[in-house]
């Protein structure tokens, strides 16, 4: 027997763009982002200057990144005007959009990892090395900590996520090593580990993400099939089930701070459970008799009651 | 029997060790990241920091590694350091053999700076202290052969401030004159045009960090002979100023 695909099904009776969407518009979105910073370098029109942890777009908007700033205060640096209003627009952004939306749609390790975690699904690689949720928060003090020590802004010397621009902006080859140390740790050590595990900068914007308006909800819950592709392909699969199973009368919004909105449950599933919407928004479908497609899986009144 | 009550059931058992071994975890990446970044704070002796940048140890609390300043640089000095450069990874240096600060009178580098690792408040590129230029090889330096290379003091944009040409007595034929190339520590701004344009294969002058290259006497010494103007007068009344006798003071 062969195993079953995530996003087949979707694929199948949706089309290959329906089944897609979000994905190719997240990989156009991350391109984008390097892109803005690209054109600068390779044809000479600055559009964003800088690297994700501080940038400067058209000369005007500055951004800087929250966990940056964060461990420059550890380290007892009070910093210029332009960083505080830069990092002011950047949480006022995600507070709207998402969170850790920056981790699925602007990071530019997400497709590393989102390679590792794919080869591991093609190549049935085990779930290796569990690491608790809370390793997160756990990480994120240990270098803050770290920063306040030494009174450096101390994740800076490895962080991938902003290595990876430095390599393609700048040229600074070694960076790679990181960034494929950080593909191997998924690959082989830990499914999701990086991003979902580790990775402090994710974790400042985590942090945003618990009070942000973007949320994924599963507002067609009724018509789930059990096939588990959601959590099949969703890199923090423990988000959905509350969701989705609505026990103890959980809404159909996905509240987790740990979802990246990346959209992929929305594209994979075949009964179109999932919708991105506002975390307020309460609606949820009624139930409507199994369309044809679901013909020869579990029929819809064997889910658990909402 | 290990009931779910029962203290010592691998339930709990687990959740104790798995709780261990995160705190654990990150603890060692901490430790690991801030032993690290203790090593990263060294900055190479030929490494040098862009102009009005805050001095070394308190650089790195602030310098976010964004590198505006390499952008706005027009001579393509400054470069952004890659792991394992030997400067922290991602902060802005430059090598003055390579390419020396051309001290732009706007400092745009300085400008650019988000995070205020620079000072953008500067003002004046000639108070910049990158560094201090430090005649490091008195055998090879040709003025000091007695030759008129005077190719650093030349270039020097601070000419006969920073560097000045003593003239002293040419010991070794014993009727020329040496121009020694002097360089006075409250002038060097550290450029580095004085180390990129020596004629030697390997610079006989270079620039140093302010750290390595200039001495600090400690504040409780203090100079008679200042004091003593300071004051209008003698500080110990009574000691008799002997007559100084030198060679033309024949009787």
């Amino acid at each position: 027997m062969t195993a079953r695909i995530p996003g087949r099904d979707a694929w199948a009776q949706h089309g290959f763009f329906r089944a897609h969407k979000y994905l190719i518009v997240r990989r156009l979105t991350q391109l984008g982002v390097l892109a803005l910073f690209l054109t600068g370098p390779l044809a000479g029109i600055w559009i964003a200057k800088g690297t994700l942890s501080a940038s400067l777009t058209f000369d005007l908007l500055p951004l800087t990144d929250p966990f940056v700033l964060l461990q420059s205060l550890a380290a007892r640096h009070w910093p210029e005007t332009t960083a505080l209003t830069g990092v002011a627009i950047v949480i006022g952004f995600y507070l709207v959009f998402g969170g850790r939306t920056f981790c699925s749609w602007a990071c530019p390790v997400n497709p590393v990892t989102d390679l590792a975690a794919w080869l591991r699904r093609r190549l049935g690689v085990e779930k290796g090395f569990s690491m608790r949720r809370e390793a997160r928060w756990l990480v994120a003090l240990a270098v803050l900590a770290a920063s306040a020590a030494t009174g450096t802004i101390a994740w800076e010397l490895i962080n991938p996520v902003t290595l990876i621009y430095r390599v393609a902006l700048f040229g600074t080859l070694a960076g790679l090593a990181v960034v494929v140390a950080v593909f191997v740790f998924d690959l082989v050590v830990a499914r999701g580990g990086w991003c979902g595990h580790v990775c402090p900068v994710g974790t400042a914007y985590a942090l945003i993400g618990k009070a942000t308006l973007l949320r994924v909800s599963a507002r067609g819950r009724v018509r789930c099939d059990d096939c588990l592709d959601c959590f099949a392909v969703c890199p923090e699969n423990h988000v959905i089930a509350p969701a989705l199973r609505g026990r103890d009368g959980a809404g159909p919004v996905i509240a987790s701070a740990d979802c990246t909105v990346c959209g992929r449950c929305v594209d994979v599933c075949p009964e179109r459970v999932f919708s991105l919407t506002h975390r307020f928004d309460t609606r949820v479908d009624a139930a409507v008799p199994p369309p044809p497609s679901a013909a020869g899986r579990p029929a819809p009144a064997a889910l658990e009651k909402v | 029997m290990a009931t779910d009550s029962d203290p010592k059931t691998p339930t709990r058992r687990r959740f104790v060790q798995g709780t261990l071994r995160t705190a654990v975890g990150a603890g060692a990446c901490g430790l690991g990241l801030g032993l690290f970044a203790a090593q990263s704070r060294s900055l190479p002796a030929d490494a040098l920091r862009p102009p009005g940048a805050l001095p070394e140890d308190r650089f790195l609390s602030a310098c976010v590694r964004c590198g505006l300043c390499v952008r706005a640089c027009p001579y393509d000095t400054l470069k952004l350091a890659d792991l394992g450069a030997g400067p922290a990874a991602g902060t802005p240096y430059y090598k003055a053999r390579n390419i020396p600060c051309e001290m732009c009178e706007d400092i745009p580098c300085a400008k650019a700076c988000p995070t205020g690792a620079l000072d953008k408040h500067i003002g004046d590129i000639a108070t910049a202290r990158m560094g201090v230029a430090v005649i490091v090889s008195r055998d090879t330096c040709l003025n000091l052969q007695g030759l008129r290379c005077d190719v650093c003091y030349r270039v020097c944009p601070v000419i006969d401030k920073a560097i000045t040409l003593e003239q002293t007595h040419n010991r070794r034929t014993g009727k020329h004159a040496v121009f020694e190339p002097v360089v006075r520590p409250d002038a060097c701004t550290g450029c580095g045009k004085c180390e990129k344009s020596c004629v030697l294969a390997e610079a006989a002058i270079k620039v140093l960090p302010i750290k390595i290259a200039v001495g600090h006497q400690d504040a409780h010494y203090r100079r008679g002979w200042e004091e003593k103007t300071k004051a209008g007068h003698e500080l110990v009344p009574g000691i008799i100023d002997l007559p100084d006798r030198l060679p033309e003071m024949k009787p």
